[in-house]
């Protein structure tokens, strides 16, 4: 089935192929066999993903967050099939944008993230390389819900920004702080600001936990 | 012709006292060192340090002694400031500091991990790799980015030759850690058959290892008969996790090398799964020799070279240890972006 679609991007786990199903553009997400892992502990993972990126994809639909619609999930292939959006990758807008507009979109970033928090969703994975900037709506779309979980506790949620901070050092160093803070403000404007300021200083704990820190906090 | 500068460079930030030289002509000359190796239990950072100050003169020595030079001849001092173990760290900038004060050579600042990075492209050829850097205190995946070193994934907790020192030491297979060649875990590992299912702590780009390390040690207090699979079972999830976030970072990235490098670097089972997985992106890789691999003088002298000739130096009365020198503070100005 996959091999005769087009293949539109090789990712770290994953291969995506654009094709239909039932009349729409979607695109065909095979998790693909790992030949470093053992073979049944590689499929235990895969299978495990698959599905938990299928349910969390409908719990953030039913939320009201932007994640493209779950079509069909086949685990004997750890397919999943997915609406496809046309846009562009968040990091790729973020490079060239400039950094107000980046400043900006990151704002709806927290937003974003917020409800996804107010809904017991933790992605598991926030980077600007999971998120979707639609070229028809101009809507932030969210992807790659593999590694995430149902929680409703401040330890995952600040773990799942403390990602995203991450990220953003890495890969937009040089608008990395101004940056979540805006991420933060959008979280506020939707979590309220006792959560906000709560995950804050959880974010700031998880991080003493590294290795090398600057500052340990004290408990 | 260009003058020769040689840079003699020391390292102690944890078990290892190592003193090595590089020439701005011939890359490295020598490296010397000596490990402490504690009889029972884990490295106690009193102890390493009063073995570093036992040995430091010796070490110096040799290394001179090593390519036939006085220590006047050298055109300045690297020391290792950070991250690692006060104790130890101290014994290094306290010898770095007297040479550069009685000699009157240019003290230079370099930080650790930085220098397990430029020794291993230096060795391996690659130009512009992802790192794996896997140590006993370190689980880092860097790549170059604006000016530095930047951190696309690290463990959250504990390191990951740690974690497989710890499980050892614990179920008392360990020390020695080292058997015919492998670690302990991997050695006892090749025994195993069957996988069980432990926690595969994966979160975005970073991997945990705490929660592995007590479940494993959980399995084994409650049959120790199944040491292999266990074993094996630890092993597998320890390296996996770093190799799923390595294929993360690379793909992520783009880079199309990647370096592994650390004491870890030595287990052969590691570096085939890295190979096989750079292989499905067809990025290169390379593992950096064990020589150069674990903490070594000579990645501080030819860090500190790179930095001397870039006009990096510090006063003495300013070069503190950096116990928690993060990898991604350092300006790396002789790559250019």
């Amino acid at each position: 089935m996959a091999e005769t679609m087009k293949l539109l991007s090789k990712g770290a786990e994953a291969h995506l192929y654009l094709g239909e199903f039932l009349g729409y553009r979607a695109v065909f997400k095979r998790r693909i066999r790992k030949p470093y892992r053992d073979s049944k502990f590689d499929r235990k993972i895969r299978i495990k993903r698959t599905l938990n990126e299928a349910r969390l994809l409908n719990a953030a639909a039913m939320a009201g967050i932007n994640v493209p619609a779950l079509f069909d999930i086949n685990l004997n292939t750890t397919t999943i099939v997915l609406e496809f959006i046309d846009g562009i990758l968040l990091k790729d807008y973020i490079m060239n944008a400039g950094t107000e507009n980046s400043l900006r979109i990151l704002y709806e970033v927290g937003l974003i993230v917020g409800r996804l928090h107010r809904s017991g969703i933790i992605h598991g994975d926030l980077t600007t390389s999971n998120m979707i900037l639609s070229s028809s709506s101009g809507r932030i779309y969210l992807i790659d819900f593999g590694l995430g979980e149902k929680s409703w506790e401040l330890e995952n949620r600040g773990v799942d920004l403390h990602l995203l901070l991450r990220a953003l050092e890495s890969t937009h160093y040089d608008i990395a702080e101004m940056g979540f803070k805006e991420v933060l403000r959008g979280y506020s404007d939707v979590m309220g600001i006792n959560e906000a300021l709560k995950v804050r200083s959880k974010i700031d704990e998880i991080r003493s936990r590294g290795r090398y820190v600057v500052k340990r906090i004290r408990h | 012709m260009e003058k020769e500068i040689i840079v003699l460079g020391i390292e102690s930030t944890a078990h290892t006292f190592g003193c090595g030289i590089a020439s701005s002509k011939n890359k490295i000359l020598t490296n010397v060192k000596s490990v402490y190796k504690p009889q029972r239990g884990g490295i106690h950072p009193r102890e390493a340090s009063q073995h570093h100050q036992k040995v430091a003169p010796f070490i110096v020595k040799r290394a001179l002694d090593n390519v036939g030079m006085d220590i006047r001849e050298i055109d300045a001092v690297a020391v290792a400031l950070g991250p690692g173990l006060g104790p130890c760290l101290r014994v290094g900038a306290t010898v770095a500091r007297a040479i550069s004060v009685h000699y009157n050579k240019p003290l230079i600042p370099v930080n650790h991990c930085v220098a397990h990075i430029e020794i291993g492209r230096a060795i391996t050829g690659l130009v512009d790799p992802l790192v794996v850097y896997v140590s006993g205190g370190n689980t880092i995946i860097s790549a170059f980015a604006g000016g530095r070193y930047r951190v696309f994934g690290e463990t959250l907790d504990i390191a990951l030759g740690n974690c497989l020192d710890t499980f050892a030491r614990e179920t008392g297979i360990a020390p020695p850690y080292i058997v015919e060649g492998y670690h302990v875990v991997d050695y006892w590992a090749e025994r195993g058959k069957e996988i069980i299912d432990l926690p595969y702590v994966v979160k975005g780009q970073d991997v945990s290892y705490s929660g592995l390390l007590t479940a494993a040690l959980r399995l084994y207090s409650e049959d120790p008969k199944k040491l292999p699979d266990i074993c094996l079972s630890f092993r597998e999830h320890a390296y996996n996790m770093i190799v799923e976030v390595a294929e993360r970072a690379l793909a992520h990235t783009g880079k199309r090398e990647l370096l592994l490098t650390g004491g870890v670097a030595a287990s052969p089972v590691l570096r085939e799964k890295l190979k096989i997985m750079c292989a499905d992106h067809n990025a290169t890789f390379r593992s950096v020799p064990l020589e150069y691999a674990g903490d070594n003088g000579a990645m501080i002298a030819w860090t500190g070279l790179l930095t001397y000739l870039n006009g990096v130096v510090i006063p003495v009365e300013k070069s503190f240890i950096k116990q928690r020198w993060r990898l991604d503070e350092v300006d790396i100005p002789w790559r250019k972006q």
